[in-house]
């Protein structure tokens, strides 16, 4: 066993893993911060996203060991200090950008990486940086105009309902 | 102006908040005191017989509790079919048994045969490995047409790999040959409805628990209906009585058919949590989702359409070979028949449909229902059908829809294919999907493509499905083996917030949100003090869960006749309030008030009242303000819908491109617009999947080789075009209180025609003579069916 130490959140935490642990796994495991959710083995689906040292970096392809000393931000910590929703998380909920809400942690997470690099994308530009958080419901159609919005466009011409 | 509450308003959903801050609940999240955790040892070969399978070394590894083998499970029951299906010359279906864990033989790559329980799950993986299995490999049985040919069977028992043959309607049968023999036109298409993954982002998971001192049972589990997986595993699996085997579904993070059924590592962690006096926890990784969900689709189609020399349809004939898998999953024989081929007279005055389906056992994973559920099998096969046909006879595909679309004035309409819809107008959808998909400005956009040069083309399609699944004396002539209504309890507390029970469980369709709309509309009160309880058997009412499309228009409905039980007792202890005859009370905006007068007392009032019985007539009303209803619809409700799709196909590489798609639906009358356009989306973009990129990949031996998101293709992000989405046209239901129809699959039913339907005409208008290209619309297909159709030429 391997002690680690990082800020996740904010907030300094530590624990015991084995080699094989996953950042995912800790997350979920050790810190119960189940809202980093797990949908494949193969790094594809992107339901584990979380932010490592600000990128965006899939949760299950990360070794806990290898984020030892790192901050670590997950879907938890994204919310307003007052607990409100932040924008990206408000302009999902006003889009209805979510229906099951199992792959909305990380395509939260992952919004908020692009329109850190990139605040005003376009409708191409979403739909090409989130090739790698895959969502069954939506059809990406409101995740795609919540990200949008959630950036300050406007968002009314797209496409009728 | 739209309403911002009740029925029509489009609130933002309240369960999303928990959703976008991951604090949601789903199964896997669920840590229960002194858990355990389960791994499975699943077969690497498609078919074997087991010979001896040694646990001992597992048994002895670090931290393992128990490794359970098919042996442990002998004495217990099997998993069943839920429908029955009689084969055209009378015989009941063959049902082979659906062990907990395999025994005797392994059928498919997956198939668990043992089960390890440890401390972590990382010991249980590690001794998993140590399980010495001895299994002689047979040759694998993977194509349907060798395996109604050979004599290589999956279940040795039965000695056949044909499950049924089934023929709809039979006594049309030779009505259907004589038409076909005899028309003016016959078109013929051979179609593949390629084997679809559901893909439930959320993999399957289940937490088994007992407690000793009461002998009660409760599992955690990933499920669309959790009464049903209930009654499987009391009534057919385990024996434990109801009553003493809780069911939770905590958040379901989708379904889409999958979590509808029952499956074995339910019980077995049910059985393992007994023995071991400790919860057990599995959770499926993606690879294990991909070898064990039901799979969805599978037909191998025939269809062959009859026209007389207007275009008037005649006769429908299908020939289809329905793959059923290793083992019935529970609804695996109602798919293919049931829903399926009294789908086939679409939404025409075709007087003649004949159906047959055969349904065969591979080694392959079981199939069900996915999605749509046999109605995108029924459309695919008819709209690529009347699309041939169009061209060949050089009829527009608009027009010859229209020619043989039922009118409005002839509902309630009794189809060829055994079902009486109850209400539609297919001319009025068509005419909208011409507005909102500017089919008069296709032309310019073919031009500006051509200019680009690439090869646009325009693609439609008109379906019909029947959702709302349920009516019981219906279906138990069919064949099914459980009722179908649903129920809820409207419980009003004494301060006046609801707590609302539902049958129905949400896995993603925002039921927290637009039920209370319904009860709030019908009370007249702010939906915020509604609140609704579901997924959780010990806490409702015994419903059958949500698939089907049929939440609303079976459970709301329930919901519905509740509310009104509840109006009714309320207007009584408001006429005693207020000294009148209940007869004189009315109800409007959350106010009880004596018709004529100014005497008046609040909702709130009345529900305090009821738990506070003083000075009240206890003779005439019981105290309380709590009811039930179940409801048993009198039909199936029959949403319909026109669509469009324009591809753009790059004639360099094949690849085809979906640039705008249209769907216009009948769905009847809309409780929240906003969720039934989310709704549409999803169906959209699987329906797009599957017929541009998804498919479910077997070699000869039976291996799996689509079995990551590595190899198996899900729509991306940038596969998908903006949808374009109307529901405006709706004709209500006629035999439901809300009007409602069901709007979960249609866009998964309406759109794969839609999509090759364009292709076609996007190859046909470059000049090359392609008819058909099965899906997944691959670019390869498409470059292959290019070249074959140029070397055919020359």
């Amino acid at each position: 066993m391997t002690k680690v130490t990082m800020t996740v959140n904010g907030k300094a935490v530590s624990g015991d893993v084995e080699g094989r642990t996953l950042l995912s796994s800790f997350l979920r495991e050790d810190q119960g911060l189940t809202g980093t959710h797990v949908g494949c083995d193969t790094s594809q689906c992107g339901a584990c996203v979380v932010h490592v040292d600000g990128a965006a970096v899939k949760a299950c392809t990360m070794l806990a060991a290898e984020a030892d000393g790192a901050n670590v931000d997950t879907i938890e910590g994204q919310s307003n200090a007052d607990g409100s929703l932040n924008v990206i998380q408000q302009a999902f909920q006003d889009h209805h950008g979510l229906q099951c809400g199992f792959c909305t942690p990380g395509m939260v997470m992952s919004a908020a990486a692009l329109l850190k690099d990139n605040p005003k994308p376009s409708e191409t530009e979403v739909r090409e940086y989130l090739e790698g958080n895959i969502c069954r419901c939506t059809g990406y159609h409101n995740i795609v105009k919540a990200i949008m919005a959630a950036s300050g466009q406007d968002v009314t011409a797209i496409a009728a309902e | 102006m739209p309403k911002d509450t009740g029925i029509g308003a489009s609130p933002v959903r309240r369960e999303d908040v928990r959703f976008l801050t991951g604090t949601g609940e789903y199964t896997d999240d669920i840590v229960l005191a002194k858990q355990t955790y389960a791994v499975f040892a699943r077969s690497t070969v498609a078919h074997g017989t087991i010979k001896s399978i040694d646990t001992s070394a597992a048994e002895g590894m670090p931290g393992v509790l128990a490794v359970f083998t098919g042996e442990d499970f002998v004495e217990v029951g099997g998993n069943p079919a839920g429908w029955l299906i009689n084969s055209r010359n009378g015989e009941p279906m063959k049902e082979p048994k659906r062990p907990v864990l395999a025994h005797g033989k392994v059928r498919h790559v997956g198939d668990a045969y043992a089960a390890v329980i440890a401390e972590t799950i990382e010991q249980a993986r590690d001794a998993v490995e140590a399980i010495e299995a001895d299994i002689d490999e047979l040759p694998a049985v993977v194509d349907m047409n060798d395996a109604l040919s050979g004599s290589n069977f999956v279940h040795d028992e039965i000695e056949t790999n044909q499950c049924f043959d089934w023929g709809w309607i039979e006594d049309n049968r030779d009505a259907t040959d004589n038409a076909i023999k005899n028309a003016h036109h016959v078109t013929t298409l051979e179609l593949v409805n390629n084997r679809l993954v559901p893909n439930a982002m959320e993999p399957r998971a289940s937490i088994g628990s007992y407690k000793a001192s009461t002998g009660e049972y409760t599992l955690h589990t990933t499920s669309q209906n959790p009464h049903l997986t209930r009654l499987l595993i009391s009534a057919f699996v385990l024996g434990i009585p109801e009553n003493m085997l809780t069911v939770i579904a905590p958040d379901v993070g989708g379904g889409f058919g999958s979590k509808i059924y029952h499956y074995g590592e339910e019980a077995l962690v049910l059985a393992a949590a007994k023995k071991l006096g400790r919860p057990v926890k599995w959770t499926a990784d993606r690879t294990e989702s991909f070898l064990t969900d039901a799979h969805g689709r599978d037909h191998v189609t025939k269809i062959e359409l009859a026209l007389d020399k207007e275009g008037n349809f005649l006769a429908f004939r299908t020939d289809t070979k329905a793959n059923v898998g290793a083992y019935l999953s529970n609804f695996s024989t109602a798919t293919p028949t049931f829903l399926h081929g009294t789908l086939m007279a679409g939404n025409y005055t075709v007087p003649l449909v004949y159906v047959n389906v055969k349904a065969v056992f591979t080694n392959t994973a079981p199939v069900d229902a996915y999605r749509g559920a046999g109605r995108p099998e029924a459309t695919y096969s008819l709209e690529r059908v009347i699309d041939k046909a169009a061209r060949e006879l050089r009829m527009d595909p608009i027009e010859l829809r229209r020619k043989n679309f039922i009118k409005p004035d002839q509902y309630p309409y009794a189809s060829a294919a055994g079902l009486e819809y109850d209400a539609g107008n297919y001319d009025a959808l068509m005419d909208k999907m011409e507005e909102v998909a500017d089919v008069a400005g296709f032309e310019a956009r073919r031009k500006q493509s051509e200019a680009n040069g690439l090869m646009r083309g325009f693609g439609v399609n008109a379906y019909i499905e029947a959702c709302g699944i349920a009516p019981s004396n219906l279906v138990g002539v069919l064949g099914s083996r459980v009722g179908l209504y649903d129920a809820a309890t409207v419980r009003v507390n004494a301060t006046g917030n609801l707590s609302v029970m539902v049958g129905a469980h949400s896995h993603g369709q925002g039921h927290e949100t637009a039920f209370p709309q319904v009860v709030a509309e019908m009370l007249g009160i702010d939906p915020a003090v509604i609140d609704i309880v579901h997924g959780d058997t010990s806490k409702i009412p015994f419903g059958m869960g949500t698939y089907g499309s049929r939440s609303l228009a079976v459970c709301g409905s329930a919901v519905v006749r509740a509310t009104e039980k509840i109006i009714n007792k309320a207007k009584k202890i408001a006429g005693h309030m207020l000294e009148a005859s209940d007869q004189d009370i009315t109800l409007e905006n959350g106010v009880f008030s004596v018709a004529g007068t100014d005497k008046s007392v609040t909702f709130g009032e009345v529900a305090l009242k009821a738990y506070i019985p003083h000075e009240y007539p206890l003779e005439d009303i019981e105290p309380g303000l709590e009811e039930t209803a179940f409801y048993d619809p009198a039909n199936f409700t029959y949403p319909s819908g026109a669509y469009a799709c324009e591809v753009e196909v790059d004639p360099e590489t094949g690849k085809v491109r979906v640039d705008r798609m249209c769907a216009v639906d009948d769905f009847g009358n809309v409780i929240n617009p906003m969720i039934v356009t989310g709704q549409v989306h999803g169906g959209l973009a699987q329906g797009i999947g599957q017929a541009l990129v998804e498919n479910t990949s077997y070699d000869e031996n039976g291996q799996l080789l689509s079995a990551s998101y590595m190899d198996y293709t899900m729509p991306r992000a940038d596969d998908m075009p903006m949808f374009h989405v109307d529901h405006s046209q709706g004709t209500p239901c006629t035999h439901n209180p809300l009007g409602v129809k069901g709007c979960g699959e249609a866009g998964a039913i309406g759109s794969p025609p839609t999509v090759v339907n364009a292709v076609i005409d996007a190859l046909q208008s470059g000049g090359t003579n392609v008819t058909h290209i099965d899906m997944p619309v691959t670019p390869a297909r498409v470059w292959d069916a290019m070249q074959n159709a140029k070397s055919e030429e020359a």
